[in-house]
């Protein structure tokens, strides 16, 4: 299926993004621009120790400071709020937003200071005098794994926050049966997502109305819910607003520990509170970090390539806190064969806790190292059998006619070619010549390599890796709701319950309600109510937004039109299936002159009762709360799950040239095929794909929170931590090819992980494409120049004393 | 301090302390909420206004030293209330930017550029923006978005050659 099976008028057509106009003139509303009356300002005490016990917190020369208010230390909030709630299993390794105690990180907030200003509160802080006694520190994460390391919690009596091994299939049988056999170790360094804006919160408490009211730059399910608990307030008494753009997100803005501070310290001091991270706090204390993960894979195949079996150990370094982070090895349950056919599987899937900054969801939710991990083990498979990587990646691919597809972990995948994509990325690439440019580059004596990889990208969220992992959890279900009303002057307005952070889902709505009723979009005005008028929503996470607040849009906009026919057939005393609706007009079928127009109709439904079927309420206001498609069960005792509905595939080729005396990679062409079923709107999935090839070149070659020995995060500002400029991403070739998925209202799947999930496995493996001459592989990311510069001139010395 | 800063073309009397950015100033005391801080020690470019014209970073001058400075914030480039420029409305039709928190930074250092230059190449896009980071888009709408403009700006039939300025 290359061709859209259905036409629409306004999905899939080339429209603005309504959200652009706002930004454009700098009338975004972010959370650093609520200015409440009378609001005094946060800055925080941090831990420098990687462990250490604080002794004693000296408060008196910050508090003889004009201006400062309070300062808080973690045991007075302690006593006073509950802990943050955890994913898995582990109420030993509480979780709380300024340390008790003991301090696990360096960064770790200690106390709070409240002063006038933001200036005021940071002078305070250097004030403030702590007394510690260091401990014994574990930063690697295997080392933390083994028995006799320091353990980082000690009532939890070990650093595991997960160990299980999950088998689907036959896999010894599969491993004896198969000639050849393969073992490696790759390695997925800790980098993150890193927005421009830091995480920001504002927080007012209003004893009298009994209120919380946060405005913060969101991105979480069950926000709401969470700082109600810990905060021990009833659900009703905090209101979360949704009206606040967040200035870039993609996974990591959760701000939970700082939102529950903020919160208690209105509460505690009466006035507003705000705490907007500056970078340092953002990057050290922030609990924004992204995976760090090794990968341990044996792999059995044939002849030709084609992989039998796979064994995978995945150990995650989630740092000092077990929040939601664990969950990001569930994930990739959900696509651990990636979009190939490997019959069996076992995987090991371990997190352990370290003294490292916390680490937090970040776009993909853990597939993107597994992801690298697979397409790694592809490569390996065709170098050890001196093999084509393409021609050993087709013969593993799931052929079209083998869809839906049952994966050994228990997914079924709904749709996709991914041959036929591949045929297209390389007859537009004229891969010949590609190789051909490759091959030229080499001969002027720079190290050249082509990089390919694939990637699914799972969307569509459910939460059911919840239960995978924590059995105490039965969650079967990632709702989504959209309520639309049409008042009596006859114009839409369409509710949505969440806070974006760039993913135009108000063009979204916009879209899919004007599709639906067959007006402008543009005339359908969005809004977002507070999270106390909101229907369910479990925020823009998973990729999930296209398939369901799309499907919950579609479905409250079919319920309208369902209504404003049957009034229609009533007023116009026709059976319902004679009357047709038409761009908001309905009329009799049998006779086109006989109709009833749409402001006539909205009339009859406000303000004419007598007009009205039976049993018909007055008003016009539908909603409608979407289940996620494919969900609803719990996983099976040995761990099958069908976690996301939709499965959406990329092939990235890339052209890579390295100065073999710097060790510096120059991309020097770059073409990515992208199936994400029905495009909603182009630009947003344009953006989405390449804003995602960026982060991963960055997460490929320049970004990582690097340690030294001595437990400190030595990657603290962008100067260290490196963000891809302009200079950094090269242009893209997108081919772009559609098959729909039979899941979804239009056909749509997720698009935005994917760039992110192919693009440093392309990178990786059009590195070792290059240098693999010399006899070296990298095998873990990033590949810092200076590494890669260092393993070139290593190699080429070693080549030089042998000959 | 009593400094005065003359933003988008009104002269502001503003007490500020000495340590005061000029971000912090435009945002605080002004309430030209426009300019975004995203690091606060000049690598992202989050902060960027014009000074004279100028694409410099907000976050790293005193709001004492733009004192009798053409300062022009992203208040100032749109024609009216709800209108766009034009370098602004090529930012929409190429859906330059995704969360928006970099973009009035990159739309005054394309106006700074496009100023200067009518008729940029694509490197010389990437090197005027080269020191704003934008997380969201890998850049490649927004290098539209400039092209676009600079396109346009070249339609609007004027002379080639400068006029004299008047002293």
């Amino acid at each position: 299926m290359s061709a859209p099976s259905r036409k629409f008028r306004f999905v899939s057509t080339d429209r603005r993004v309504r959200e652009d106009r706002r930004f454009v003139v700098g009338k975004g509303r972010f959370a650093a621009d609520i200015a409440l009356a009378a609001t005094k300002h946060v800055a925080l005490v941090t831990c420098d120790h990687p462990a250490a016990r604080i002794l004693r917190i000296d408060k008196t020369e910050a508090l003889a400071l004009t201006g400062v208010h309070y300062v808080l230390d973690g045991r007075e909030l302690a006593g006073a709020t509950s802990p943050l709630l955890a994913g898995l299993d582990t109420p030993n390794v509480p979780r709380r937003p300024l340390a008790v105690d003991v301090a696990r990180y360096s960064g770790e907030w200690v106390a709070a200071v409240v002063a006038d200003t933001r200036a005021i509160a940071e002078d305070a802080a250097e004030l403030v005098h702590v007394d510690y006694e260091p401990l014994p520190f574990v930063l690697d994460g295997e080392e933390a794994y083994a028995p006799g390391s320091p353990l980082v919690h000690e009532a939890h009596g070990s650093n595991v926050l997960l160990d299980r091994t999950f088998v689907w299939g036959e896999v010894e049988r599969d491993f004896a049966a198969s000639p050849h056999r393969l073992a490696f170790k790759v390695k997925w360094g800790r980098s993150s997502t890193v927005p421009v804006e830091t995480f920001g919160v504002v927080a007012s408490w209003d004893p009298w109305r009994e209120m919380l009211d946060v405005y913060a730059s969101i991105q979480m399910p069950r926000f709401p819910d969470q700082v109600a608990l810990a905060l021990k307030l009833p659900g009703s008494a905090v209101r979360v607003h949704n009206d606040v753009d967040v200035g870039g997100s993609y996974g990591v803005k959760r701000g939970i520990k700082h939102t529950v501070l903020a919160g208690h310290l209105a509460r505690r001091l009466g006035f507003p509170v705000r705490l907007i991270e500056d970078r340092l706090e953002n990057m050290r204390g922030g609990d924004a970090h992204g995976p760090e993960r090794n990968f341990d894979i044996e792999v059995a195949f044939d002849d030709l390539g084609v992989i039998r079996s796979m064994k995978m150990r995945a150990l995650d370094n989630v740092g000092a806190y077990a929040g939601r982070s664990p969950f990001q090895l569930g994930k990739p349950v959900s696509a651990i064969v990636g979009p190939y056919c490997i019959k069996s599987v076992q995987y090991q899937a371990i997190a352990v806790v370290s003294n490292k900054t916390t680490q937090e969801a970040v776009r993909a939710f853990g597939q993107g190292p597994t992801n690298y991990a697979i397409e790694r083990t592809l490569e390996e498979v065709a170098w050890h059998r001196g093999l084509d990587r393409l021609e050993v990646r087709r013969r593993n691919l799931i052929r079209a006619e083998q869809f839906p597809y049952l994966i050994p972990s228990g997914t079924t995948y709904d749709s996709g070619d991914y041959h036929a994509v591949i045929d297209k990325v390389l007859a537009r690439a004229d891969y010949s010549a590609l190789v051909a440019e490759r091959d030229r580059l080499r001969g002027q004596g720079l190290l050249a390599g082509i990089g390919i990889a694939a990637c699914l990208e799972p969307s569509g969220a459910n939460s059911t890796f919840e239960p995978l992992l924590n059995p105490k959890n039965e969650t079967t279900t990632y709702s989504e709701g959209c309520r639309i009303t049409v008042d009596v002057s006859g114009a839409v307005t369409a509710n949505i319950h969440t806070v974006s952070a760039g993913q135009g889902h108000e063009t979204l709505v916009g879209t899919v309600v004007g599709e639906v009723l067959e007006i402008d979009p543009d005339r359908i005005r969005v809004v977002r109510p507070d999270s106390l008028s909101s229907l369910p929503s479990q925020s823009p996470v998973g990729s999930r937004m296209a398939i369901m607040l799309g499907g919950a849009a579609f479905h409250a906009a079919q319920k309208l039109k369902a209504r404003l026919i049957a009034i229609a057939a009533h007023d116009l005393k026709i059976p319902p299936e004679r009357a047709v609706y038409e761009n908001g007009d309905v009329f009799d079928r049998s006779a086109p002159q006989t109709r009833r127009s749409w402001i006539e109709l909205v009339t009859i439904a406000h303000r004419y009762f007598h007009r009205l079927p039976p049993d018909t309420e007055p008003g016009l206001a539908f909603s409608h709360i979407i289940q996620v498609p494919m969900g609803g069960t719990l996983p099976t005792p040995d761990g099958r799950v069908q976690i996301y509905p939709c499965f959406a595939f990329e092939f990235h080729l890339v052209l890579i040239s390295i100065d073999p005396d710097l060790g510096k990679p120059e991309i020097r062409r770059w073409l990515v095929g992208h199936d994400c079923g029905t495009v909603i709107n182009p630009k947003i999935v344009r953006g989405m794909t390449m804003g995602g090839i960026a982060h991963g070149i960055g997460a490929a070659l320049y970004e990582e929170f690097a340690y030294n020995g001595e437990g400190q995060l030595v990657a603290q500002s962008f100067m260290d931590y490196l963000l891809p400029s302009a200079h950094e991403v090269p242009e893209v070739e997108i081919v772009h090819h559609e098959t729909p998925s039979p899941h979804t209202v239009f056909g749509q799947k997720g698009s935005g992980e994917s760039g992110y999930l192919g693009a440093p496995a392309a990178i990786a493996s059009a590195v070792n494409d290059a240098i693999r001459p010399l006899g070296i592989v990298v095998s873990s990311l990033p590949i810092k120049i200076a590494q890669l510069g260092d393993m070139i001139a290593d190699a080429r010395e070693r080549i030089a004393n042998s000959e | 301090m009593r400094v005065e800063l003359t933003v988008n073309g009104a002269i502001h009397a503003v007490d500020v302390e000495p340590r005061l950015s000029l971000l912090d100033c435009l945002r605080d005391k002004l309430l030209l909420t426009g300019a975004h801080a995203g690091c606060e020690h000049g690598v992202c470019g989050a902060c960027t206004v014009l000074i004279d014209g100028t694409p410099v970073r907000s976050c790293l001058m005193f709001a004492v030293q733009a004192d009798g400075y053409a300062i022009t914030t992203i208040e100032g480039l749109s024609p009216g209330p709800g209108e766009l420029s034009l370098i602004q409305d090529a930012f929409c039709e190429t859906h330059g930017m995704q969360c928006g928190y970099c973009t009035p930074a990159m739309i005054l250092t394309a106006h700074a550029l496009l100023a200067g230059n009518p008729t940029p190449t694509r490197a010389e896009i990437v090197e005027a923006i080269s020191g704003n980071i934008c997380r969201c888009t890998g850049y490649a709408q927004i290098v539209e978005a400039i092209a676009l403009a600079a396109e346009r700006m070249r339609g609007l039939n004027q002379p080639a050659i400068a006029p004299v300025s008047r002293p």
